[in-house]
């Protein structure tokens, strides 16, 4: 298993290079040099910022200087100053919006990992039933649905309408005065709608996946043997099928952390939540480079964790992959 | 199209009622100069923020303009983003992905590394920071969508060519001396059609989605140009007064989402059970 382990993490260095590297690309997409217009967008700018720009980026330099001293920087977390009023390291502005948007993703993760195993699978084994064919409609809606527009909605019948759910922020302006529990108690009431929204395009999806992934392996012969040798439909569907099907989806469940990661943004705008997603939007609204920089290489290599902790999983759970 | 039974699609009803969406689309986004009652741009100062009523049925916008002429003329958004879009991922999928398979060994490997590098980047970050350092244009985001959405097809059509290229019928093209863009291109491709299309409907629905996101937030399609997305963004400013703003266009998105998902999942369950996976 540690062979496995070492063997993933070097495979990661080339695709932590390529990560760096386009994010170097889309950062020298901008026509002119990035000073240029940083400069003509901010009537205040004047020699001082643009000759600070020009030795941030080291744009007097060779490319390949300039990238290598920018992974450098990189490397030691240094990610610039924002260009916002504040001016502050961008790695502290993204560190401390960090832990909310980890939060509501994995609190997603969890609620997709939940609820669509159960779905597939009881899709799969009663076939075409009444639950099938409801499934199959809540997985295309929940598919084509723009999440967005379903967060107006939603919004409008929980928080205008019934009054049930704050909706925006995570804590209510009395959350001082509140005691812990209650605290929590609000904080929970915060995440619901933005956690579901945020699942439920994944949610749709992996129920799909695992419906026919749970569907071709009880076909499979050794589900036959464990029925004729009597074991009980519950033993048969629960301990041998259940497992061997959930193995492929582990894989798709990996697949599916950028998209999860994306949709903070959307979320977090909605709901004005003041994490990652949220900083990136306002960045970009406000041509904040070193920012959107920032986000970008921390967004990707969110990702690339995501995946390395799905691959270690499936090793877990099948010993055919850590031994070869 | 090789591969597909039209038999078996024309009797699925949930692939047929997606056609017929997608069907309607084009006839309404063609024929939207003749058919929206009002022009999308007149400003009415006098009806701002009306309900749905016999003469304005989805009811006016904050400016006071028709909102079902503004969904009728949006859809031609729709369809041009999507379509180009896709277009554009169909062709560098194409391209990478037979070439990958094609070749094999070290081409192979860096392709596909390659998509593996793009496919750790969440696809709204890297459009949202692109279309930061670019101009949020129309065709910016049509080309930043293609440009971040061609990964899958890449891994499709190289599977495919892959399995194709030890076949009887290459072996035979190869004897009589077809050249390798001519295997490639002619031979080996046409057989791999039927999945590229329904990838490409699939995506058609994705590129709609994500460009109705942007231009929600403010970073796609820009006012005065209707689109669904910015129709809805004036929706979320009135969402206290105003329902008819949030509702019809999102209906208009989820139907016509839903509807290039059916076609496109009812394409590949009546495609020939050899070629799907």
């Amino acid at each position: 298993m540690l062979k496995y382990l070492i063997k993933r993490l070097i495979f990661m260095v080339p695709l932590l290079i390529g990560i760096t590297i386009i994010c170097f690309v889309v950062m020298h997409l901008a026509p002119g040099s990035p000073t240029d217009i940083q400069t003509q967008m901010n009537p205040k700018a004047g020699a001082e910022l643009k000759e600070r720009l020009r030795s941030m980026y080291e744009l007097d330099k060779p490319l390949y200087q300039q990238y290598i001293s920018w992974v450098k920087r990189l490397a030691v977390l240094d990610m610039g100053i924002s260009f916002s009023l504040d001016r502050r390291p961008v790695v502290d502005k993204i560190l401390e919006r960090l832990p909310i948007t980890i939060l509501i993703n994995i609190l997603s993760m969890i609620l997709i990992i939940g609820a669509a195993i159960p779905i597939g699978v009881l899709s799969a084994v009663h076939q075409d039933s009444l639950f099938d064919k409801i499934s199959a409609v809540f997985v295309f809606v929940g598919f084509s649905i723009p999440t967005f527009w379903l967060a107006l909605l939603l919004m409008i019948l929980f928080g205008v309408n019934l009054g049930w759910l704050p909706i925006s922020g995570i804590r209510s302006l009395n959350y001082e005065y509140l005691p812990p529990f209650q605290g929590l108690i609000d904080l929970i009431k915060h995440l619901i709608l933005p956690v579901v929204l945020s699942a439920l395009t994944g949610l749709a999806g992996l129920s799909r996946y695992m419906r026919s992934s749970m569907l071709e392996v009880i076909r499979q012969d050794y589900i036959t043997t464990a029925r004729a040798k009597g074991l009980s439909e519950m033993t048969v569907i629960y301990k041998h099928a259940l497992r061997n099907a959930l193995l492929p989806v582990i894989t798709i469940l990996g697949l599916s952390i950028p998209g999860l990661i994306g949709g903070s943004v959307i979320f977090e705008t909605i709901f004005a939540i003041p994490g990652m997603g949220q900083l990136f939007y306002m960045s970009v609204m406000a041509r904040d480079y070193p920012v959107i920089m920032g986000i970008l290489v921390i967004g990707a290599v969110l990702t690339l964790l995501g995946n390395l902790i799905a691959d270690v999983s499936y090793a877990l759970a099948d010993p055919r992959i850590r031994v070869s | 199209m090789r591969g597909v039974s039209w038999h078996k699609f024309f009797t699925n009803k949930m692939a047929l009622a997606g056609g017929i969406v997608v069907v309607l689309l084009f006839i309404i986004s063609l024929l939207a100069p003749w058919i929206s009652p009002y022009d999308p741009g007149e400003i009415n100062l006098r009806m701002v923020l009306s309900p749905p009523s016999s003469n304005h049925l989805f009811g006016t916008d904050q400016l006071g303009r028709d909102v079902l002429s503004r969904m009728i003329w949006g859809s031609r958004i729709s369809l041009k983003v999507g379509f180009v879009a896709t277009g554009i991922a169909i062709v560098i999928g194409i391209i990478l992905g037979a070439v990958a398979g094609y070749y094999g060994k070290w081409v192979d490997i860096t392709i596909m590394r390659f998509v593996d590098i793009m496919l750790c980047f969440p696809a709204f970050f890297l459009i949202l920071a692109v279309i930061a350092f670019l101009e949020p244009s129309i065709w910016n985001i049509m080309i930043v969508i293609g440009a971040t959405g061609w990964m899958g097809i890449t891994r499709l059509i190289r599977a495919d060519f892959i399995s194709l290229k030890e076949r009887d019928f290459v072996q035979a093209a190869r004897t009589i001396g077809a050249g390798d863009p001519r295997i490639i291109f002619v031979h080996i491709l046409p057989n791999a059609m039927a999945s590229v299309f329904v990838a490409a409907t699939l995506g058609v629905a994705g590129a709609i989605l994500t460009e109705s996101a942007l231009s929600f937030l403010g970073i796609g399609v820009q006012p005065p140009t209707p689109s669904w997305g910015n129709i809805l963004t004036a929706g979320k400013d009135n969402i206290d007064i105003a329902w008819w703003l949030s509702l019809y266009p999102g209906l208009a998105i989820l139907i016509t989402v839903l509807g290039y998902n059916l076609l496109g999942e009812g394409i590949r369950d009546s495609l020939d059970p050899r070629l799907r996976r």
